[in-house]
């Protein structure tokens, strides 16, 4: 679980253009949108995208993200429950 | 007879070649080779803080630091900001839509980036410009083979003239591959160069 948190920060930071953002900078109970990383809801889309390209879960209703991404731990306890790879 | 009112450009920028050049003037020239590392290193040179900056693609990474260069004299307020943004290319937003392309190409590969289809359109430059200069303003965007100071002379005069604007930030910004170039150019009342296409056209080659 601590290697696909690991995992999740870096794939975030390299595909959402973080500059300079280390993986060090994000907490896993860190708030990915608002607050927190402040991302967007075009990098919400993104991650979508890469949930289904990288783990092969596919979000039927893109309003489930809110909850999925609501931390790195959460995303991660979701991935290692849903992945079909 | 009333007299058509004239306007002067005010400031130019020149983004080509790992360089950057303000109204003539090298200001800033990049190391190493590739667009990505010079603009990245040119964000750091205008002590830009932006992180949208690099969610950008490269057309309007290109024309966010040409506006930047001139716009951040401007000492903008606001409430006037009614600057029109007149832009042109060649490529329209070739450079992006290859790589939304590639990413749909392969049936058993369809991912397509949501942050890379955002910018398939080659006017989404100017909607990043308008945001970070809070702009409520016109703006047009035109495809030409080349550059065409005729037409963006006739069409910031009308803006100009009609109320439309107070002033008119206009140019080329164009990327495809490996080039680009970018020359932007603020028309308003005062200024030091005429605005007419032959002085457009002079500024446009003076590099």
């Amino acid at each position: 679980m601590s290697e696909l948190k690991e995992e999740l920060k870096s794939k975030i930071i390299e595909q959402l253009n973080l500059e300079d953002v280390s993986v060090g900078d994000i907490a896993d109970d860190d708030a990915l949108f608002g607050d927190g990383l402040g991302l967007d809801s075009i990098d919400a889309l993104e991650l979508i995208v890469m949930l289904d390209k990288d783990y092969g879960i596919r979000l039927s209703d893109p309003k489930e993200g809110r909850k999925i991404f609501e931390s790195v731990e959460v995303m991660a306890a979701y991935i290692k429950e849903h992945r079909t790879k | 007879m009333k007299l058509k009112r004239e306007f002067k450009i005010k400031s130019y920028c020149h983004i080509k070649n790992q360089e950057i050049w303000k109204d003539g003037q090298s200001v800033f020239k990049g190391e190493g080779a590739g667009f990505s590392e010079f603009a990245k290193c040119a964000y750091r040179f205008i002590e830009l803080s932006y992180p949208k900056f690099f969610k950008m693609d490269n057309l309007s990474k290109l024309a966010f630091l040409a506006s930047e260069i001139l716009l951040k004299q401007e000492d903008l307020n606001s409430d006037e900001n009614n600057i029109a943004l007149v832009f042109s290319n060649r490529a329209s937003s070739l450079d992006t839509d290859r790589k939304h392309q590639e990413s749909i190409a392969v049936e058993d590969n369809f991912f397509p980036s949501p942050a890379v289809f955002v910018y398939t359109l080659p006017n989404i430059c100017m909607g990043e410009i308008s945001i970070r200069h809070k702009l409520y303003s016109e703006n047009s965007f035109f495809i030409f083979e080349r550059f065409n100071a005729a037409h963006l002379e006739l069409y910031s005069n009308a803006l100009l003239r009609n109320g439309k604007a107070k002033k008119v930030l206009s140019g080329w910004v164009d990327f495809d591959k490996d080039t680009y170039e970018a020359f932007l150019y603020l028309v308003e009342e005062k200024g030091d160069n005429t605005h007419n296409t032959k002085e457009i056209n002079r500024l446009y080659n003076i590099l």
